[in-house]
């Protein structure tokens, strides 16, 4: 059968999200949001800001879900703090070029890691297709729940923006 | 890292640019940088625009407004950015069931009274009747059915903390018994001070949540404040308010001199108001290490760890618990 994206399309935040961690995802999705709050997030904007002073950009809207910088004929371009969140970062912008291909528009992928100074390319395969569409199965699973998903210690839970959330609690 | 601003004389309060200015009536300017505003306090007679408001707004900046006295008289809330309805609707949700609502008030009882009898314990010579009847009267918070009959055993509990005051306090300050309207000592004076200036501060902690300000527990929902505010109050007025006013009374540092009486109603004055607020920040700006953070946590980011475990609750994610100091 075939996969129907409009059934299923989100923001391509929640497609990050869905790779860090499936409760920042849900909580995500029922609005309970913390990065107005958060210092890390601020940085990021201004990373993104400043970088992208030298190139050429165009940043287009598309369904009102995606919000992509395209900068030229051939890639949808990110901008990451570092190298950190890779898989989740690589896995939203497969996402994007999934979004434009069944649009009829293909992209090649480039993210660029700041601080590093590093380059990365990518291309939409078909391994990567079925990996998305699984995901985005996932994420409306996931986002449809009634209760959050239970909270297990990750290895990056202190530097994300809900840490104070998902840990206060009182000791019994 | 924001915080609050607090106005004491007359004058105007106006958008230029962006930034923000106070003129006061000699025409003195004052700037105050948007992005560390959390709250502006008016004390004095100010003017202002709505030009003013809407670009404090897009800032989530609130304004509080006291009147001649420096008692509150109301809070300009901005629109909310944080939104949930699914939060929200499940807030509601726990305050329609009368026992998850009487689950919640309990809590932020038994809260409240473990931090008073924290304060009392700490100046125990002389009350110890009264911890004992605390003690005693705090049993009964468990098992009780209703609201109302909890706001009684809270009343009584207040009673015998407020009366054990007169020992706690070591100078010529007393009080008879708590008055609200108006307050006629200077004891009542600042608890109702300290008591305003903490529901302005735990409104700004549950604007920077998805928690509606409107649906309360222990309180009933009201048309005239925003009363979680006034719920949440009651774990930390105890703990910060009640502290500050032992410490500006018995180390001398307030005395009859910041008070003033006027037609029977007694506020602290200009001088007044700027120890027990510069005391007040001092403490919301406390840390303590926190057991579950493992991390460094103000006074004021406690309040807002509370809204987010309700927000917990509410969610069906984790049962509530209020905050016992354990320091
Ligand atoms: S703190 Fe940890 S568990 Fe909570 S949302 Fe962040 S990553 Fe997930």
């Amino acid at each position: 059968m075939e996969f129907d994206l409009n059934n299923f399309k989100v923001q391509g935040v929640k497609v990050n999200y869905y790779y860090i961690c499936k409760r920042k995802l849900w909580l995500y999705s029922k609005g309970i949001t913390m990065e107005q709050n958060s210092d890390r997030v601020m940085i990021g904007k201004l990373i993104h800001e400043n970088s992208y002073k030298r190139l050429k950009k165009k940043e287009v809207l598309i369904d009102d879900m995606l919000k992509i910088d395209i900068l030229d004929n051939d890639y949808v371009r990110e901008v990451k703090i570092s190298s950190k969140m890779t898989k989740a970062d690589k896995m939203q912008l497969i996402y994007y070029l999934y979004y434009l291909d069944s649009l009829g528009i293909k992209k090649k992928g480039l993210i660029n890691y700041v601080k590093e100074k590093r380059q990365e390319e990518i291309e939409l395969t078909d391994e990567y297709k079925r990996e998305i569409e699984k995901a985005l199965i996932d994420i409306k699973e996931i986002s449809q729940k009634r209760k959050p998903p239970e909270l297990v210690k990750l290895p990056y839970c202190t530097k994300c923006a809900y840490y104070e959330f998902c840990f206060a609690k009182e000791e019994v | 890292m924001s915080r609050d601003f607090y106005i004491f004389s007359n004058g105007r309060l106006k958008r230029k640019d962006n930034t923000i200015y106070f003129i006061d009536c000699l025409e003195n300017k004052r700037t105050l940088p948007v992005e560390q505003i959390n709250c502006i306090h008016l004390f004095g007679e100010i003017d202002l625009n709505s030009k003013l408001i809407n670009y404090l707004s897009q800032y989530g900046i609130m304004l509080s407004f006291y009147n001649y006295y420096g008692y509150y008289s109301g809070t300009y809330y901005p629109r909310k950015k944080n939104v949930s309805g699914f939060t929200v609707v499940n807030q509601a949700n726990h305050y329609n069931d009368y026992e998850k609502r009487l689950y919640i008030a309990k809590s932020f009882v038994d809260s409240a009274v473990h931090h008073i009898l924290k304060n009392m314990r700490r100046h125990k010579e002389g009350i110890e009747d009264l911890i004992e009847r605390i003690q005693a009267e705090r049993k009964n918070i468990e098992k009780v059915q209703r609201i109302d009959e909890l706001m009684g055993i809270e009343g009584r509990i207040r009673k015998s903390y407020y009366k054990s005051f007169n020992k706690i306090l070591k100078s010529d300050f007393g009080i008879e018994k708590r008055k609200k309207r108006p307050p006629t000592d200077p004891v009542n004076a600042m608890i109702s001070f300290g008591n305003s200036l903490m529901y302005t501060t735990v409104l700004s902690e549950i604007y920077k949540t998805q928690l509606d300000p409107t649906i309360s527990f222990l309180h009933e929902p009201s048309v005239k404040r925003f009363s979680l505010g006034l719920d949440i109050s009651e774990i930390f007025k105890p703990l910060v308010v009640d502290t500050i006013i032992f410490s500006l009374v018995n180390n001398r540092v307030i005395t009859f001199d910041d008070f003033d009486i006027d037609e029977g109603i007694c506020y602290l004055n200009e001088k007044g108001r700027k120890k027990f607020i510069s005391e007040y920040e001092r403490k919301l700006g406390t840390t303590i290490k926190h057991r579950k953070l493992k991390r460094k946590v103000s006074y004021r980011m406690f309040i807002r760890l509370e809204c987010y475990k309700l927000i917990k609750h509410f969610i069906g994610d984790e049962e509530y618990k209020p905050l016992k100091a354990w320091w």
